[in-house]
This record gives C-alpha cells, structure tokens and sequence, in this order.
C-alpha cells in the first residue's frame, strides 16, 4: 500500500543561467526560495517546523540552525543532507519520513545555487567549486590513488561506465546520442530551460567533440546557476493547501562506493536496490508509472537507470531507447522537461529539478507539455560517480 | 592535503602513515598490496580490511598485472594541470589478486587502448617518489 502520510503541497524553481544575474549568499537565496514555495502552496510560514538543506556558503558548520535562525523557523527537524546529485530526492524522503514518524509536520527543501555577492561590489558572481572537489583533502584515498592517474571530475568516470557497458552488451554511441536529443526534444517545451529554442539532432550530437570516450560534448549536462525548493507536509495539512498534493508514496536509498574504482559493479548500479525498494515500499508497478524522472548528468546515466530501476532489463537498454520516444509527446515521457541535459544543471536545483517537474506533472501544471493523464512518477538522483543513488515514487492524490 | 604537486602543477599522491608502505614499495618497482588472511587482497592500502574489519592483515608484494576492466581517452584533462598530458588514456584496472584500481596507461596508443586489455604495472619516477601507472603486457 502507497505511502499516504506525507506529501509535497508547493514549489519554487529560479530558471537556470549561465551567468547569474542577482549573486546572493545562500541563506538569501533560502529566504527567497522559502518565500516562493510558501506563496505557491498557499501555506503559512509559521506552519513551517522542518528544514532540509544542502551547503550553506556563509556557514560551512552549523548550517542547518543558521537557516533556521535567519528564516525565523522554529524547527523540529533540522538537517543538511549530502549526497551529491541525490541530495533533493535525499532529502524529499527525509523530509517525508520525518513528517511520519511524527517528528514534525511541514518541511521546506531547499536548493539553492547560485553565486554570492563579490566583496569587491562587482555584479557577476561566481561559484568557487574547489578543482578536484574535494578529493584531495589529507588522507583521502581518491587523492592519493585516484587524482594522480588523471581521473577527475565527473565526465571520464561515467565513461568508464559507458565502455564497460559497450564491452559487455554491444551498444551503438547514436543510442546514447538519441537520448541526448530526445531530452533536448522536451526542452522546447520548457521555456526556463537553457537550451530552449535550441533543438539539436543526431547528427549535432555524433559530431560533437569527444571530451572523454565515448561521452562527447553533447551528452554531457551544462553547469548553470539556479535554486529550487518543496513544501511537504502532512497529508492532513496537504488536503487544504491550493494544489493537488503529491504523495511521497515510496522512496529508496543506496550507496556503496565513492569513486567508480571501487563500484561493486560498474552496471550494476545502487539505483537497482533503491528502485526496488521504492517500487516495494509503494505497492506500486512500473506499469502504472506515467512519467519517469531520472537523473541525467550524462546520456550514458539515463540508458544505465532505465535498466537498473527496472524498466528494461538488464543489456536491453539499447533496444528500450530505440524503439520508444522518450519524449513528453511519446509513448515513454521521460524528463518532460528536458532533463539537465536540456534544461541545465543548476547544482543541487538540478537534481531537484527532476522532482519539481514531476511534481508539476501531478498537478496539471506542467504547461505546453503537460501529460493527458498523470497519476504517479518515478523520479531519481544520481551523486558523484554512480555513487550514491535515491528514488522516489510520487503519486497524486 | 592528500593530493601535492609537482614543480608543472601536475597531482601526485602523498603518502600518509597508512598508505606509505605501498609507495616505498613502488620506489622499488613492486606493486605492495595488502592481504587479509580471511578476505585476501584489498586496495586501496586501508587500517582494516574492509569486508571483516580485522586489523591483521600483512603487506605483500602482488604481481603488478591485471585486465582493462573499462577505460575512457580523457581528451581534455578537465583541470589545468592536467590538460597538458591529454589525450590519456585512464582504466580501471582488474588486478590478478582480485582488487581493481584505477591508474594511467602508458607506453600505448591511446586509441587502441581495449577492455579486456592485459596490462601490468608500469613504474614512473617523478619529483619526490614513483608513481604507479600501467601499460600494456606484451
């Protein structure tokens, strides 16, 4: 039986630039965001009792208490969630899980990612992401065995997983390019999105330069600047709010590794145990899921999730992608909104941006692209390098 | 920090306690890895093996081969200090004791780099030490 205690009543999402036009620190960026969400749902903020947030710049420690003091919110749950791509849909569940067990009643998620203020007065921001992320921190085993063989940033580890999966199915590079397109499809549809008005074709993607093999240019998500936020809360408090609440019906979460080294299996990818259990948890099928939402940093990310959250079996990827549409208007929507590939990848928004879409889709807010019919959706995030892995079911009420 | 660099910017491992007896072994051209005598071979160089957790675990000297499990021609380099050395070739390397690690091939054409591939440990000296990539076995 689907989950019905918890659900997302409200929304924010900042359109994704490339060049940040308002720089603002982190806790601003909360304010607005919170505010936006608020507005959306039609919710009070002195209803607000829990937080979830991602880094807070200005305060790298204690960063949950200094939103709650600089927001004024009264919490009962507090918590900065750390799981890279999946940090929104880490923290959805969080979010909704605390609301069940009773430990409060209504959570803001917060995303924000954008640039501060420069000191210096000047009005381009910019985010200062350290070179190797991190990695390199003393004692670390990346930064000892992983950095000095050349392997950064996230582009060559997805590859890695690309190759493999050539090597062990066979797997055309215009598959993956086709996904690339589809997504660039849907975000013709989407007029916040970052490659709106800019429809490509498999030729532009085949031709695109290869950046590390097989992944070229256009199978690779654009970095942009945005924020994002959800309002969850009770199913009690979501019956009154403006829009159709969203059920957090079913979630899962799994992690084995950090860098693709050490992956148990570069194809066999922590999305399998949290699809599983979500699809568990909710009772419900993947027949009956209308729109799918995974994470798509890279082309090669989607082909591998299709088959590892069960929607194709394992090696037939290729074929799924193929012979089905993976556009809004086809027979398998699939990030209707053009998915980061399409839209941009705002940082932590761009993971949250598969939530919010889906989100929009239950609620019959989705605009030019909205689906006919739309009852429940699939959603994931993807952090670092396949790394660690949350999936949601959402269903509308 | 656990990444230094040497006099052009490029990243090179710094040895830590835990990690150290690996890199002494590379200076003398042996691939050092550590065995559990329940679990066998594990690397990356760790206090306790990391399915039992047990401490007594004992260096040995491994052959230093393995399989290109997968690999990618990174064309870029992705950081400064890297992009001189592009295009290289970088694998996930399936060592013949079981582990994998992740290493730099080198003396190859990068182009006709395969998984599958039998390679074996390649040793370069570098600023302060020697630095463990692989190329391929002949």
């Amino acid at each position: 039986m689907a989950k019905r205690s918890a659900a997302v009543v409200g929304l924010a999402e900042w359109k994704p630039e490339r060049v940040w036009p308002r720089p603002m620190f982190s806790l601003e960026a909360c304010a607005e965001l919170a505010a936006l969400a608020l507005a959306d749902a039609g919710v009070e903020k002195r209803e607000v009792d829990g937080l979830c947030i991602g880094g807070i710049y200005e305060s790298p420690l204690f960063g949950p208490s200094a939103a709650a003091e600089y927001l004024g919110i009264h919490a009962n749950f507090a918590e900065t969630v750390d799981l890279g791509g999946a940090t929104s849909a880490g923290m959805l569940w969080r979010a909704a899980a605390a609301i069940e067990v009773g430990a409060c009643e209504t959570v803001l998620v917060l995303c924000p990612s954008i640039p501060p203020p420069r000191p210096d007065g000047a009005k381009r921001g910019k985010l200062d992401f350290p070179i190797y992320l991190g990695g390199d921190a003393w004692g670390s085993p990346q930064g000892a065995f992983e950095i000095p063989a050349g392997l950064v940033a996230a582009t060559p580890s997805f590859a890695m997983v690309a190759q493999r999966y050539m090597a062990r199915y066979g797997l055309r590079e215009e598959t993956l390019a086709k996904i690339a397109v589809d997504a660039r499809y849907n975000a013709q549809f989407n007029p916040d999105a970052i490659f709106y008005g800019k429809p490509i074709t498999l030729e532009d993607v085949m031709q695109s330069r290869r950046v590390a093999d097989p992944l070229k240019l256009l199978e690779i998500v654009m970095p942009c600047f945005g924020g994002g936020a959800l309002l969850v809360t009770t199913a009690e408090r979501a019956a009154r709010a403006r829009h159709r609440p969203v059920f957090v019906a079913g979630f899962g979460e799994h992690l084995t590794h950090k860098s693709i080294t050490y992956a148990p299996d570069l194809l066999d990818n922590p999305i399998r145990v949290a699809a599983e259990r979500a699809f568990r948890m909710a009772g419900i099928s993947h027949a009956a899921v209308d729109v799918v939402q995974p994470y798509d940093c890279f082309t090669i990310t989607v082909l591998v999730t299709l088959e590892n959250a069960g929607f194709c079996g394992k090696g037939e990827g290729e074929r799924f992608v193929t012979e089905r549409s993976l556009r809004w208007d086809g027979d398998f929507p699939l990030n209707t909104h053009g998915g980061q590939l399409g839209a941009g990848q705002a940082g932590t928004a761009g993971g949250l941006s598969h939530l919010t879409e889906a989100v929009r889709q239950l609620q019959g807010r989705a605009g030019a692209r909205q689906l006919k019919k739309c009852d429940v959706a699939y959603a994931n995030g993807t952090g670092g390098m396949m790394a660690e892995q949350v999936a949601v079911i959402l269903q509308g009420a | 920090m656990g990444t230094r660099h040497d006099s052009t910017g490029r990243p090179l491992p710094l040895a830590n306690p835990t990690t150290r007896p690996h890199f002494d072994a590379a200076r003398e051209h042996r691939f050092a890895m550590q065995r559990c005598p329940r679990d066998g071979f594990f690397f990356y160089p760790r206090s306790r093996c990391p399915n039992c957790l047990g401490a007594d675990w004992s260096w040995e000297t491994a052959s230093g081969r393995g399989v290109v499990h997968s690999f990618t021609i990174d064309r870029t380099g992705h950081v400064p200090a890297l992009a001189k050395l592009a295009p290289y070739a970088i694998a996930i390397v399936e060592l013949d004791e079981g582990p994998r690690c992740t290493a730099r091939l080198v003396d190859c054409d990068v182009e006709a780099v395969r998984v599958g591939m039998r390679v074996e440990a390649a040793y370069e000296e570098i600023e302060g030490g020697t630095l463990v990539n692989f190329r391929p076995r002949l």
